[in-house]
């Protein structure tokens, strides 16, 4: 392992700072698409979206600075996801994306050290009304 | 689609009806496809093998869809999902059963609602816990 820190200049140089929005038309064939391949048959999910719908609607921004960033630690894996519902997202609506990265903890690990990135990400409908809070912690390691 | 379960037919302690799912490379890469997370850990397995996983790995978020789709299903067209957690503790492999279970831990009334806390999680063959997490949903009334 290099001396180089763990949470690089770039990294923290992310933290709080907004991302975004990204603007996403939700389509029918997107949403019973992401349905078929999670292969979850409800006939609810032809008008609105399944819960981990959210998944789709990626603030790209974000993640590719994220997981591009600067670190000796090369391996990434997906810690925990939060999903808070107040508003549904159904086929027709137009969801905009913004996200930023709140905290950056290091901790040593039995194989050395780790990083959790945690992230926020709010998804809002063309009425201005926020239809979903996101939160998710990604392990790098 | 079973029938409508209401606030007045649960307490804490009863179980939601469990969900198995087995999911494929195939499934995998469709909801690599359908969420634009083209990790490589996900369906390449010399890519997973040289980054130290024991072979391909479902994505968490998948595991988590599974487990949503458990609590939507119990849910019917009566109840609301409120908030969905899960924290990806293990790996779930390919070409093995994901057996997703739920368990109602508390349910209270609030500004008029019925809400019911339940913990979720999913396990793999060997009984490992690889997802845990809860859900906050609203029930509708028999009154």
């Amino acid at each position: 392992m290099s001396d180089e820190p763990v949470i690089s200049e770039e990294l923290q140089s992310m933290l709080n700072v907004d991302f975004g929005p990204e603007v996403y038309e939700i389509e029918r064939g997107m949403v019973k698409k992401f349905a078929e391949a999670v292969e979850d048959p409800n006939p609810a999910w032809q008008q609105a979206a399944p819960p981990t719908f959210s998944a789709a609607l990626v603030p790209t921004g974000l993640l590719h600075k994220l997981f591009n960033a600067r670190t000796p630690l090369t391996r990434l894996l997906n810690g925990a996801s939060e999903l808070e519902y107040l508003q549904p997202i159904k086929v027709g609506d137009v969801i905009s994306v913004t996200g930023r990265l709140t905290r950056l903890r290091q901790v040593e690990g039995k194989e050395g050290p780790t990083l959790f990135m945690f992230t926020e990400v709010n998804y809002t409908n063309q009425k201005g009304e926020l239809a979903v809070k996101g939160k998710n912690t990604y392990i790098k390691y | 689609m079973s029938e409508q379960v209401y606030y007045e037919d649960i307490e804490a302690g009863s179980e939601i009806p469990a969900l198995v799912k087995y999911p494929t490379t195939m499934q995998l890469v469709k909801y690599a496809g359908a969420s634009g997370d083209y990790y490589q850990i996900h369906y390449d397995k010399d890519f997973a093998l040289a980054n130290g996983l024991p072979g391909v790995i479902v994505h968490g978020w998948l595991a988590l869809s599974f487990l949503g789709q458990m609590v939507t299903d119990w849910l019917g067209e009566g109840g609301t999902l409120l908030k969905l957690n899960g924290s990806y503790r293990g790996m779930n492999l390919v070409h093995e059963d994901i057996i997703c279970n739920g368990k109602v831990t508390k349910k209270y009334v609030e500004d008029g609602k019925n809400c019911a806390r339940v913990e979720i999680w999913a396990e793999n063959p060997q009984g490992e816990k690889t997802v845990t997490g809860s859900a906050l949903v609203t029930l509708p009334s028999r009154g």
